[in-house]
């Protein structure tokens, strides 16, 4: 398991509130290698979101510690670098798209003006240098890697004046600017319709072959995790319960929960029997 | 009683648009010429994406909202410009997608669900009897009715506006995406809940919602709704084995999946000029254009 690109290792967390501290996540262990997919599945509640939030490191602490395990990215560990070198890693070489993509936007800037200031910063804590003109051109290339039909009209453009799903390829755009290894979807396409979800989806598959990404998709659809990785961690009021090839434990789940949750999913094909259950009883 | 419980003719809705000055300076059209009807005792399901019109649809049943145009007969009753109040009492009920904000934050749930039982004018001395009875219907705990809506979870907080719902047992249920914001485990078990209510009480069903998979197993006919228009209708079984709209397959490929069977039956996604085909790339203005799609 050297090979890991992220590797989260006994990870717990504990939240105090109202004096009194609440063990949310539990010896959490994953492993995201470069270049693969890998799905964390999970209710509400289950602690796939602070997991995600303690890896990029913007867990608000307090009210949550980190009370034991590890978080190496590439054989480093990020709980006890130097935070200076932590920042430099955090949006650059590890990026993350949210679920709201019109939220997650600044709506009193330009689309372009927005990303040629994260690209700004970045480089900033990267070292590295760039002209005004080449920090646009870099946009305009991102831009169009998410497949915009007029970059130069996107990047004029405010929040307001683009769709949901142009607005979820714009956070997309912004998470690949310096150029990530690791992407961390949180439930992207949730807020949007299905048939811009299904775009959004393609577009990260798309994507991850092309730029070699390493992509951890979080999600509470089962269909979506289906369709995204490789690899599936499950995740149930704090714990990975289970975990395997996306494939394999579709087909033979192990874990009651999991198997559950399985069930519980409507099928396309029907054959679900509502009213019949214990639940109605 | 024979005859559709639900009948709707010709609905049609218009929205002024405003400039920023506050003009009227155009007009949107919202609803779009709909007609369907429910046979009593049918779950009856309406697909489309946000914008397709669902919701006005339902705020017009309700009378939330006045039709522009067209008709709506329930239980044979003309109710299109009844108003909310008393032609609808006893007949239609609808319950709304976020449980959380339709709750009365500052009420208790014995609260909630004793405020149609006031409006209706229901005996005060056995409001408190109806409320367990309520309670227990949607398989909740007598003590629920002390609590107040921050102490229930989503799925128990749903349980309750179907319980309120139920107070003045309706005709019709109109349910709004009724499960689209709980988890999955909770969403089956509040389905199962309807159905068994449905049978128990001889509910009839509208069921508005753009999870596809929810409303195969639950809906036994279905209408789909693009920008306004109902493009087709159908029993639910053949409109999603053989959708003949291009914006019907548009929807089924886009739904993910859980398995290989699923997967065969999704239509390939529609091309245009050898293109990806996207929700908004269907033609919206005219009729014209529809039919060169087909």
């Amino acid at each position: 398991m050297s090979e890991a690109l992220l590797s989260v290792r006994d990870l717990c967390v504990d939240f105090t509130t109202y004096g009194r501290p609440l063990s949310v996540l539990k010896n959490v262990s994953l492993d995201v290698a470069a270049r693969s997919q890998v799905a964390l599945v999970g209710e509400t509640g289950s602690g796939k979101t602070v997991t995600t939030k303690a890896i990029m490191g913007i867990l608000r602490q307090p009210p949550a510690s980190i009370t034991a395990g590890r978080i190496l990215y590439d054989g480093r560990d990020l709980l006890t670098m130097p935070k200076k070198e932590r920042l430099a890693l955090r949006g650059t070489a590890m990026a993350m798209v949210f679920q709201d993509p019109v939220r997650s936007l600044n709506p009193v800037f330009s689309i372009g003006d927005q990303m040629r200031t994260i690209l700004k910063y970045a480089d900033r804590r990267l070292g590295r240098r760039r002209t005004r003109t080449q920090r646009m051109d870099r946009v305009l290339e991102v831009l169009g890697q998410v497949r915009m039909r007029e970059p130069e009209r996107v990047a004029r453009s405010y929040p307001v004046m683009l769709s949901g799903g142009m607005c979820q390829r714009v956070l997309i755009a912004m998470s690949l600017l310096s150029e990530p290894r690791l992407l961390i979807a949180d439930e992207p396409g949730t807020a949007l319709d299905v048939t811009t979800q299904a775009q959004i989806l393609k577009l990260l598959k798309k994507l991850v072959q092309e730029q070699d990404l390493a992509l951890l998709m979080i999600t509470h659809n089962l269909g979506v995790v289906r369709e995204t990785s490789n690899y599936v961690y499950v995740m149930h009021k704090g714990r990975v319960v289970e975990q395997g090839r996306t494939a394999e434990l579709f087909a033979e789940p192990k874990e009651d929960y999991t198997r559950q949750l399985i069930a519980a999913v409507p099928r396309l094909t029907g054959g679900m029997s509502f009213g019949t259950s214990e639940a109605s009883r | 009683m024979s005859g559709p419980m639900l009948r709707i003719e010709n609905l049609t809705k218009t929205f002024p648009v405003r400039n920023a000055f506050g003009r009227i300076s155009g007009e949107v059209t919202a609803v779009d010429n709909v007609s369907f009807s429910i046979e009593p005792g049918r779950v009856y399901g309406l697909a489309g994406e946000s914008g397709s019109g669902k919701s006005t649809i339902a705020r017009m049943i309700m009378g939330l909202t006045r039709p522009t145009a067209g008709e709506i007969f329930l239980d044979g009753l003309n109710i299109t410009d009844a108003g909310s109040g008393r032609a609808r009492r006893g007949k239609v009920q609808m319950v709304f997608q976020n449980p959380g904000s339709s709750l009365n934050a500052r009420r208790t749930i014995g609260q909630s669900i004793a405020v149609p039982l006031e409006a209706h004018g229901h005996p005060r001395r056995d409001r408190a009897r109806r409320i367990d009875e309520l309670l227990e219907m949607v398989q909740l705990p007598a003590e629920f009715a002390e609590r107040y809506p921050h102490e229930l979870s989503g799925g128990q907080k749903q349980r309750v506006a179907i319980a309120r719902a139920l107070a003045m047992p309706p005709k019709l249920l109109v349910l709004d995406e009724p499960t689209s914001a709980l988890d999955v485990s909770v969403q089956a078990k509040v389905i199962d809940l309807l159905v068994d209510l449905g049978g128990r009480l001889n509910l009839t069903f509208l069921f508005i919602s753009h999870d596809l998979s929810l409303m195969r197993n639950f809906a036994q006919d279905v209408g789909v709704l693009y920008l306004g228009r109902m493009v087709e209708a159908g029993a639910t079984a053949e409109v999603f084995e053989k959708p003949r709209h291009d914006y019907t397959k548009l929807l089924l490929a886009s739904v993910p999946v859980m398995s290989a069977e699923e997967e065969a039956m999704r239509p390939a996604l529609p091309l245009v000029d050898g293109e990806l085909l996207t929700s908004d790339r269907l033609p919206a203005e005219s009729n014209t254009s529809f039919e060169r799609l087909e």
